[in-house]
Order: structure tokens, then sequence, then C-alpha cells
């Protein structure tokens, strides 16, 4: 044992002084990368633990990890008010309907874009990606979409602009460029028209950029809130999720609405850990779900990083 | 100009070079033969004509004194009068500044420190440390702004803040950065680099990942240490994604980052002169209380212009040096 010990630092001196390197190299990353990744998490810990302090403590002590006095106070009053299953059955709703429509538009686009034998894959190419370029601007969009399209106070004013983007199918043709060729060819020698070549042959190999992508829509719909702030008034009561959130917390009529008809008087509401509570609610699913799909996110990063 | 973009969008797709020699037919005759594939893309394409293409004549508003009874088209006509409005107020050019320092700020230390985290990680051997911390520092990116705003005001403020709530436990006096608008480009740098850190870093692990191994095994065999590694061998390779990667970000570097600037500073007037950008206003024109559509679309008009030569130069050095990224 000693001996082949002796041996090895025999061989090459040099190793010795590679091992004291690496060392210092991975014990320096250990140490930061840990400060780092609980930098990044704190945030959401202190609002978790404010979230279940009783409101007399949380206005006496502040934001707090561990609450000093624990109470569900706050969750109670949010889940009572009912205004946010509400806001999570449209957020459902939405991001199901508009994932759905969008993956599908993008998938055939991105199919068709790649197709080295459709002659008008250049210009529509082009096309889509030139409004990545310049682009009216916010003004112009906001009067055609309130005054020519009507579709204020329309949750269809949400939907739509969300439904792709050209960055989106971009990913999508640079992942359908790794699936040979040869497929879409022995498709059409057995006699298959395109839309079939693509439901029976090609479909079925993009799983993981389905996935990617959809995931990315998804993503875009459960987060969305300025599609909202722009079209949807006070006249609509259900709002997305996280603008259900954004008014909560910034608006103290839509605080009210949220534990609605459970007091009369705003001094009443425990409004700090409402708010907080709320916070976690409309992100609770979020957190919970992305450690099992960010490998789906990280695939889509590198196809797309570049040739973004 | 239709063959330059034609040529421009082929030279992208490299790998589709080589072109069949195929019989010359007419544009209504490829229509037909290829009406499946054309289908496939109408969808698409009515999407981007309805939401990017249409808006687009709507930028005259910028040229008029906008009447909403007389619509865009009906407004009386002004010429270049809010553009002149905005230059010599100002306001255009610290807009201008605001957005593009914070750009600046945002591109060099979030890429900095995404290569520093990625090399990091890439030491890490522990495979179960590498996933739980990078599964961590993902966390920020998928949260939504309006929940950034609330974490960040959390920490923050001066009641109820963490910050505070420690100073207090110290014994020290309290701090107001709500109220202080010279703290905030510090802090909205920071906020941005803790959201897109573990993001950004991604692509750099990635590329660190595909350097082959067979370099670095025998830079070990040569008795090269860690930080010779590192200086040595990750940093030369990454330089080409450094590169293309700096050069993409300059061409957007008039577009602001508005959720993250709006759902921090918000309607707080005090903090303007050091974090209204380019989107923030262009968005209180819009939809807040200093509505005004032509002042709106004229500021927008001019981002949209700078930033449209600003993509068409990079893409024209991405092309010099490494036409493979090119664009188009």
């Amino acid at each position: 044992m000693a001996k082949t010990k002796d041996l090895d630092m025999m061989s090459s001196s040099a190793k010795v002084k590679l091992g004291a390197s690496d060392m210092i190299v991975r014990g320096f990353g250990y140490f930061i990368t840990t400060f780092y990744a609980l930098a990044c998490i704190f945030p959401f810990l202190i609002i978790l633990g404010s979230s279940f302090s009783s409101e007399k403590s949380f206005n006496a002590n502040g934001v707090q990890l561990i609450p000093k006095e624990f109470s569900t106070q706050a969750y109670e009053m949010v889940i009572k008010g009912g205004l946010i299953w509400k806001s999570y059955i449209l957020t459902i709703l939405l991001t199901l309907i508009g994932t759905g429509i969008g993956l599908s538009i993008i998938a055939m686009t991105g199919y068709a874009l790649q197709r080295k034998d459709f002659p008008f894959r250049n210009p529509i190419s082009f096309y889509i990606y030139f409004t990545s370029l310049f682009s009216a601007g916010l003004a112009p969009y906001y009067l055609l979409m309130t005054q020519t399209y009507k579709l204020k106070d329309s949750y269809l004013a949400v939907l739509l602009p969300l439904l792709m983007s050209p960055w989106l199918i971009i990913l999508m043709k640079n992942f359908v460029k790794s699936i040979p060729h040869e497929i879409t060819e022995s498709g059409k020698i057995d006699g298959a028209g395109d839309m079939k070549i693509f439901t029976a042959l090609i479909l079925p190999m993009l799983k993981p950029a389905l996935a990617t992508i959809g995931l990315f829509l998804a993503l875009g719909y459960w987060n969305e809130w300025y599609q909202t702030s722009l079209f949807l008034s006070s006249r609509v009561d259900v709002k997305p999720l996280q603008y259900m959130l954004y008014e909560t917390v910034n608006m103290t009529d839509a605080l009210k609405n949220t534990v609605a008809g459970q007091y009369v008087v705003i001094t009443d509401i425990p409004s700090n850990t409402v708010k907080m509570a709320t916070a976690m609610l409309a992100t609770g699913p979020i957190v919970l779900l992305y450690p099992f799909v960010q490998k789906y996110f990280i695939s889509g990063i590198t196809v797309g990083a570049v040739k973004g | 100009m239709a063959d330059k973009t034609t040529n421009g969008v082929t030279t992208a797709d490299i790998a589709v070079a080589v072109k069949p020699a195929k019989k010359r037919m007419g544009f209504f005759a490829k229509l037909i033969k290829y009406r499946t594939l054309t289908l496939m893309c109408l969808p698409a394409m009515l999407f981007f004509l309805f939401f990017s293409y249409i808006p687009m004549p709507g930028v005259w508003v910028a040229f008029v004194s906008y009447n909403y009874r007389k619509g865009i088209f009906g407004s009386k006509f002004v010429g270049l009068d809010n553009f002149m409005f905005l230059a010599q107020s100002g306001k255009l050019w610290s807009l201008t500044r605001n957005t593009i320092l914070y750009n600046v700020a945002f591109i060099l230390l979030g890429n900095l420190l995404a290569i520093f985290i990625a090399i990091l990680l890439n030491e890490m051997r522990s495979k179960w440390f590498k996933k739980i911390s990078q599964t961590m520092m993902f966390l920020p990116y998928f949260i939504s702004q309006v929940l950034v705003g609330i974490l960040v005001f959390n920490l923050l403020n001066y009641d109820t803040g963490f910050v505070n709530t420690i100073l207090t436990r110290l014994g020290l006096e309290r701090w107001q950065p709500y109220a202080d608008p010279y703290v905030w480009p510090v802090l909205i740098v920071l906020i941005h680099l803790w959201q897109q850190t573990g993001y950004n870093s991604v692509v750099y692990f990635a590329a660190i990942m595909g350097i082959d191994g067979e370099i670095i095994e025998a830079a070990r065999v040569d008795g090269a240490n860690a930080f010779q590694k590192i200086r040595y061998i990750i940093l030369p390779s990454l330089k080409p994604t450094i590169v293309i990667l700096l050069l993409f970000a300059l061409g957007g570097i008039v577009k602001g980052n508005f959720g993250l600037f709006y759902n921090i500073i918000g309607n707080n007037s005090m903090l303007y002169g050091t974090t209204d950008i380019i989107e923030t206003f262009v968005y209180r024109a819009v939809r807040g209380t200093d509505f005004n559509f032509s002042t709106a679309s004229a500021v927008g008009l001019y981002q949209s212009l700078v930033g449209f030569a600003l993509v068409m130069l990079v893409n024209y050095i991405v092309k010099k040096i490494e036409p493979d990224y090119s664009l188009f």
C-alpha cells in the first residue's frame, strides 16, 4: 500500500502541485456556488416564512425567515376569498389553449420552413424573422388592438399575442433540422402527402422539441401580466394569476376583492400577510414543477442560444 | 432587395447550400405543387401579419398630433415636431442614456458572472451538488416579473423589509432606498444578474462541456494546474461563444427589460431620473398618467430604427468574422 503511494509520488512530482491547485479551485468553487445558489432562493424563503406569520408579528418585526408567531390566517382568507381559484382556472385554461394552438402552428411552420425542396421557405423565413428586427412599437400596437380589433377587455387580447414568436419558430426549425431528410423522402416514396408525413413520421420524432417549446410557451402564459395590464381593465373581474397578484399587492381595492366579503373595513384585513400568501399561491405550481422540466429548458437554451 | 434577402437567408442555412437543379417553375405552379407546405405556414404568416405588420403603418402617429376622435390618419400632420419636442426637452437623451447604460452593465457583468459560474460548476466533481445548485440558480428565471418586484420590495422597503429588520436589530439606522434614486442603478443590475445568471450560465456550461476532453487530459499530463487549465484552455475555447453572444447582445442594446423596471420602480416618480428607460416612458404615455400617443410613438419609432440599424451592423460584423453564425 505504502509502496504504491511512493511510486505515485515518484512518477510525477507535478501531480502533487496539480492536486493542490485543484483543491483550491474546487474548494473556492464549492464555497462560491453554495453562497450564490442560496442567494438565488433566499428571497423566496423570506416570503414563504412571512406568509405564515401573524399580521401583528409581521408588522412589528418585519419580514422573517422563520415566523415568530405562526398563523395560517392569510392563506385561509385568500382561499376563502375565492378569487384566486377563478384566476387559477383562467390561467390554466389560457395556458392549455394557448400552448396547444401555438405549439401546433410552430411545429407545422418549423417543419415546412426547413424542407429543402420548399421553394418559399426563404421568403417566408425572412417574413417571420423581420418582425423581430423591426416593430411598430407599443403605441400603434395598442391603438390597433383596442380600436381596430376591438380586443379591449377581451381574453383574446391575452391569448393571441403570446401564441408564437420568431425565436420559437427558429428554435423549432433548428430542432427539425436534426431529423434526417431521408425520413421525409421515405414517406414520399410510400406516397404519403406532406401533412401525413408531418403528423405520422416527423411529429413522433419531435417529442423533445415539442416538450421544450411547449414549456417555453406555457411559462409565457403562466407568467403573463403585460398584455393583461395593457388590455384588461377593471371591468374584467377575473384576471390571469400574475396580474391578479400584481393588483392584490399594488391596489387596495383589488386586495379587498381577493379576500372578498370576509371583512368590510380595509383596516381589518391582514393586508401584508395576505399579499405574501397570494404571492406564494400564485408562484407555487411553477416552483414545484420546474425542477422536473428544467432539462427541457436547458436543451432549448443550448439549441437556440447563438442562433436566436 | 428581394434577391439580397434570399441570398442572406441561404447563407444562414449553410447546410442547404447545395441546390438541386430544377426546372424553372412559375410562382403559381409552385404554389399549387407546394400547397400543403404553404398552408402549413399560413397560420403563422397570418399571425405576424395581424400582430406585427398591420401595426406598422401606425407609426404614422409619431408624425401627427394625435386626436382620439379623428384617428391616426385623420389627425393633424406635424412633421417632426414630436421628435423635436423630445430632443429639446432632453428626454430623448436621458432615456437613451439610461437604457443603454443599464444594458451595457447587464451584458458585461451578466456574461462575466455567467462564465465565472459555468467554470466553477465545471470544476465540481459531485454530480449531486452540481445538479442541486444549478436547480437553485435556475429558479429566479422561472418566476414572473411581478413576483420579482414583490421580492425586491420585501427585501428593501423601509418598514418591514428584510435589510431594515437586520439593520434595526444591529442597532443601525434604517435605510430608505425607495427614496434614493442613486442606489438603483446598482440594485437593478444586481437584481437582473440574480434573475438571469442561472439561465445564461447554461450556454457557457454547454460550451465548456463541448471542449474536447483529450485536450484537457493532455494539459494535465503536461502538468498544467487548475488555474492554467482555465486560463489557457477553457477561456480561449469560450472566446467564439463570448464574442458572438456579446455582439448579438449589442444589437439589442436600445431595447430595455420593461417588466423588470416597471415592477421594481412602478410609478415612483422620485426614482425616474436614474431608472426611466424607453419602455417605461412609452408605457406611461400609452397606459398611464402621461397619456400621449404621439410622443410614445415617436420614442418607439426612434428606438425601433436605432435597434434595426444596430442589428444590421452587428450582423455585418458577425458575417465578417464568423459567417456560420450570421443571422441572414
